[in-house]
């Protein structure tokens, strides 16, 4: 365990380089699925008859085994980190995309009439009544999307060393090594978990009429609640 | 068309359909991989969360652990414990399994929980046990969503299962690794091909499950 942070020369990078590396790796293809699962998931709510298609096709991606992708993907992109962050990107989909049309749709009728009775237009009624409301569910939404993101990286070692922390696996066995592959799994345990954490900041940051703490549900007394929107609110959340 | 001609290629050579590295074998070694890990993962998330649901308790410590398992890495694990353990079928096991079980878990969970109360209440008034409250009210109105978890836990098991190859194992994902270390593409997209079919075989079976055992009244848009 006394070697446990000597890292390899050959990986060009110390431990914290790694970890700025899985990071990178993991967290911009969340960003790009946010990006790209935002529009989709108002499509999806405007056009009803286009969510169980899109629901399909998003499964049907994931369900491709990431090895697969990427090695499918050298051919066009090479051994870079881009064939590693395409899949990402993709799998991050099959999650984001029903929770945030769930966050939208689950708007009471009632909030949405009285933001279009205050004047609001369809954009700024998305922007400022629509979307915050849905927060707690996107949010949900982004904590699997994203350590499950973290967790995957490590299969890119598969095609070249393009797996931040998970090309310590690959020198651990070839370096006999062991404490390598367990630095490599509880480091990127550690970043999914605290990665998680602090979703759930960004969340109650997010939404701060919403009761803090995770409990709620039956056992929640009701003096506890500030107003009658609540349940509704916290029915968003799961 | 790249891709589509390597998997032709690889489907019409008829070296690949026999013998031990043959598609048949390959394939039920897959299978048998996956339902052993989902059958593992389903006996222990299924009575955890049917029980946690039902008292409506314990939702923070399972999200909690749901989050840590989740939070390993499947394939660091994979490694890890062929290190410990040595090459064999329970270092496999091992993390597919770790990998499904928080999926059943929590939508277990959250299915059971947020069956609507007044039916319960009204099965707890007839004078039902507490046990048949769960299986006959609870269960059966709760299962389209469980069907869900169980269906989700299934794909990412048969397309992780491919890793099993990665150390000295069979399954589908011979194809890739072998490809990759021989530059066979074909052999690589052959197999990743077969792989994403078994996943979409499995999410018909599935749908085709949950419209056998959801009874007609319970059926929802999802």
């Amino acid at each position: 365990m006394n070697r446990f942070f000597d890292i390899p020369s050959d990986l060009q990078h110390d431990w914290l380089g790694l970890i700025g590396l899985h990071l990178r790796e993991a967290l911009l293809p969340v960003l790009a699925g946010l990006l790209l699962a935002l529009p989709l998931a108002q499509l999806c709510v405007r056009l009803r008859w286009l969510y169980p298609p899109v629901l399909w096709a998003t499964t049907v991606l994931y369900a491709i085994p990431s090895l697969a992708f990427f090695v499918v993907l050298i051919d066009y992109t090479g051994q870079t980190e881009l064939t590693v962050m395409i899949p990402l990107t993709i799998y991050t989909l099959m999650v984001l995309v029903p929770a945030i049309v769930d966050g939208v749709r689950s708007v009471p009728q009632e909030t949405l009439a009285a933001a279009t009775a205050m004047g609001f237009g369809p954009v700024r009624r998305y922007a400022q009544v629509q979307l915050p409301i849905a927060v707690p569910a996107i949010i949900a939404g982004l904590r699997v999307a994203t350590v499950s993101s973290i967790s995957l990286v490590s299969v890119g070692m598969l095609i070249g060393n393009q797996g931040a922390l998970g090309n310590l696996l690959h020198d651990a066995q070839i370096y006999n090594r062991p404490e390598l592959a367990w630095n490599s799994v509880l480091t990127s345990a550690a970043l999914a978990v605290l990665a998680d954490v602090l979703l759930v900041v960004v969340r109650v940051l997010l939404t701060p009429w919403m009761p803090t703490g995770r409990s709620g549900g039956r056992s929640r007394g009701a003096g506890v609640r500030p107003d009658p929107a609540v349940p509704a609110l916290e029915d968003a959340a799961r | 068309m790249n891709v589509l001609n390597f998997v032709s290629a690889f489907f019409s050579d008829s070296a690949h359909w026999h013998g031990y590295d043959g598609i048949p074998t390959r394939l039920w070694e897959h299978v048998q991989y996956s339902l052993e890990a989902l059958a593992l993962a389903a006996a222990i998330g299924l009575p955890v969360g049917l029980v946690t649901g039902h008292y409506g308790r314990g939702g923070n410590v399972l999200s909690l652990f749901a989050t840590a398992a989740r939070a390993l890495p499947t394939f660091g694990l994979l490694v890890v414990t062929t290190i410990v353990l040595g090459f064999g079928m329970l270092p496999v096991m091992i993390p597919l399994v770790i990998l499904a079980v928080p999926p059943i878990l929590v939508t277990t969970y959250e299915a059971v929980r947020s069956v609507d109360p007044s039916p319960v209440d009204a099965a707890r008034g007839m004078g039902m046990r507490e046990a048949d409250v769960l299986l006959r009210v609870e269960l059966p109105v709760a299962l389209p969503l469980i069907f869900g978890g169980l269906r989700s836990a299934a794909i990412q098991i048969v397309s992780t299962a491919t890793i099993a190859a990665y150390v000295s194992l069979g399954g589908l994902g011979r194809y890739i690794v072998d490809g990759l270390y021989q530059h066979d593409y074909e052999k690589v997209v052959g197999g990743a091909a077969l792989v994403a079919g078994l996943a979409l075989v499995t999410l018909a079976l599935f749908w085709a499950a949950a419209k056998a055992a959801v009874s007609p009244g319970v059926r929802r848009s999802t």
